[in-house]
């Protein structure tokens, strides 16, 4: 590796014509980033026969401010201040084809507050740039001086909690099912039995707004009176994420704003609405003291594959300063993608106040939150009562679990299968904080908590063989090992 | 009725020695310890009368379980609920939260309806213990 920080005159540098990337001032291995710059790495695999620092810089470059030819306008700004400057530049661990590319913004490059501004930098032209194969965007350190531009998620674990007056143990969810199809009034039957009998949240599915069989007002009267049946049946808040995601902002608002006539605590976007609904809903949420609930539909179009899009991890980051209190962060165990490591790296970003840097996580970068409130991460799909010392092992305690299959499914019924999910993660629970090594154990306190709650004997027996075990695509690129002393 | 409030009241009542490990957990994490009690559970009734100031710095569960005796007498007949705080920082707030003891009856909740327009309702949730006259109520 080489720097290419040459002296050349002005006249050299802006003569008309085309230039390498790394000439053009996005390259320096000498840059010592600011601490008010924003970071970016990214994954690159070169076109066969480029090099990859030409394409780094090129990243870099295309980026922020390049095109492909020298422009004398460059000269009417402060260019040097506004070019993206690569400095750093590792091979991949085992993968000869692939780099790490570390490249720093200036801050004056952003809009403050602004996800959709970010990205269209970040993640705008650069990724169908053809002298790459593939791009990913790894992870991203944000200066604190760039979180303070954003309000953050509008309710956050803490506050969450205390409006639910739920502590100590994870919160306990399904999504109706099937996600389509069901009448209003059927449809609420389900949130009914499954609230009574021993959840917190039900959901609406990323796919269920307004159809023909089930208009979304028909949907949240008949909600609502669920919602409200089972609080008095049980003397506990209970809720339902009332999806509002729809066609158009101002059809979003309107939702938005029935769902706060009738009284419920959570309304639900998601991610295919944009970074830019997102955020208003945000504010939204903000002024009207709700729990905005994000479902990552879509996401792993871009996320799952390792050689090009972006990871998952930076879109939790962009939704942790856009601004939304639940959000999809994989389960582990469940039916859907999920590396234990790279999972629990995902988990901490939407939890910690500051999250240290974390090879062994998919984690680049130490990341200072700056007092943003904390992003409740989900775990949905493919997931049973069995697993629970699995989940309370790789998840903890502030999450929601979502059964959706899982609670729906039991053979005596929904309520039977809340109650199953319920005393299944109390006993669990309680087991931990007794110091109990409840994940060997944890078949065993199932099995003992079972004989006080049949509904959990009839999950644990229909459920017992049901695992998900796939290799995972996306894992994380570095190991820890073994000191040697 | 079974009031469900609380991180584990979908299992049998916890036994004292269970409810001493709980609190041994919670000493071991710093937090502070605090019991409170009611007879008007309403989700939404966030201030439960305490009983004394919340119990910080304890070295052992024995003075907790020693108040939760002394309140179990006075208030045989509402709710007692134990809760832990953490003060760090980015957290501010309980930890754990769970019921310690229960009346012998729980008379429980109706809901009240009240039709709007459209197919709007206003829904109330009303505890039933709250129906008797405050004098016997505080008492």
């Amino acid at each position: 590796m080489t720097t290419t920080a040459t002296t050349r005159t002005a006249a050299e540098r802006y003569r008309a014509g085309v230039m390498k990337y790394k000439e053009m001032g996005y390259f320096d291995l000498g840059y010592e980033p600011k601490d008010t710059d924003v970071i970016a790495l990214f994954r690159i695999t070169p076109q066969d026969g480029v090099d990859p620092e030409e394409a780094a810089a090129a990243v870099a470059g295309e980026s922020s401010t390049a095109t492909w030819t020298v422009v004398w306008t460059d000269r009417l700004t402060a260019c040097e201040q506004y070019r993206a400057k690569c400095f750093r530049v590792d091979p991949v661990p085992g993968n000869p084809e692939q780099w790490f590319a570390y490249i720093a913004y200036d801050l004056d490059l952003f809009e403050p507050g602004s996800i959709a501004n970010l990205t269209a930098s970040i993640i705008g032209n650069v990724f169908g740039f053809k002298p790459l194969k593939a791009l990913r965007l790894e992870d991203m350190r944000l200066p604190v001086a760039y979180v303070k531009t954003f309000d953050g998620p509008p309710t956050g674990v803490v506050v969450e909690r205390e409006r639910l007056d739920k502590f100590g143990r994870p919160l306990l969810g399904a999504t109706v099912k099937p996600k389509l199809g069901l009448s209003g009034r059927n449809y609420g039957r389900v949130v009914y039995e499954a609230l009574k009998g021993g959840l917190d949240f039900t959901k609406d599915d990323e796919n269920i707004n307004s159809q023909p069989f089930m208009h979304w007002r028909d949907r949240f009267l008949y909600c609502m009176e669920a919602v409200n049946r089972a609080q008095a049946m049980t003397g506990e808040v209970k809720g339902t994420y009332l999806n509002v995601t729809a066609g158009t902002m101002e059809q979003m608002y309107e939702r938005a704003e029935f769902a706060k006539e009738l009284g419920s605590v959570i309304v639900m976007i998601d991610l295919v609405i944009g970074y830019t609904a997102i955020q208003s809903m945000s504010k939204w949420a903000r002024r009207n003291d709700m729990i905005l609930h994000l479902h990552r539909a879509g996401h792993s179009t871009y996320t799952r594959q390792k050689s090009h899009g972006v990871s998952f991890r930076v879109i939790a980051k962009w939704m942790r300063l856009a601004g939304v209190d639940h959000i999809h962060a994989g389960t582990v165990v469940g039916k859907l993608e999920g590396d234990p490591l790279t999972v629990r790296g995902f988990y901490d970003i939407c939890l910690e106040n500051r999250n240290p840097m974390r090879l062994e996580h998919g984690i680049f970068f130490d990341q200072d939150w700056a007092g943003l409130r904390k992003v409740m991460p989900v775990a949905s799909g493919g997931i049973h009562a069995g697993q629970m010392h699995q989940l309370l092992h790789h998840l903890g305690e502030d999450c929601v679990l979502q059964f959706g299959g899982g609670t729906i499914g039991h053979p005596m019924g929904i309520a039977a299968g809340a109650t199953a999910n319920r005393v299944a993660l109390e006993a669990m629970i309680l087991a931990r904080n007794e110091g109990r090594d409840y994940l060997n154990e944890g078949p065993e306190i199932l099995e003992r908590a079972a004989r006080h709650c049949t509904p959990l004997a009839q999950a644990l027996e229909v459920w017992k063989d049901v695992t998900f075990d796939y290799a995972s695509t996306d894992t994380p690129d570095f190991v820890p090992v073994a000191t040697p002393v | 009725m079974r009031l469900t409030q609380g991180t584990f009241s979908f299992l049998p009542d916890l036994t004292d020695e269970q409810i001493r490990k709980q609190v041994a957990y919670c000493i071991a994490k710093g937090w502070a310890v605090n019991l409170e009690f009611t007879d008007d559970p309403h989700p939404r009734n966030t201030y439960w009368e305490m009983w004394g100031l919340p119990m910080f710095d304890l070295k052992d569960p024995a003075p907790v379980m020693y108040e939760l005796e002394q309140c179990r007498k006075v208030y045989a007949n509402g709710y007692i609920r134990l809760s832990a705080f953490d003060a760090s920082p980015g957290w501010e707030s309980l930890r754990l939260s769970f019921i310690v003891h229960r009346p012998a009856e729980e008379p429980g909740f109706a809901l009240e309806r009240q039709e709007t327009a459209g197919r709007g309702i206003r829904y109330t949730t009303h505890a039933y213990a709250t129906d008797r006259p405050v004098g016997e109520r505080y008492s």
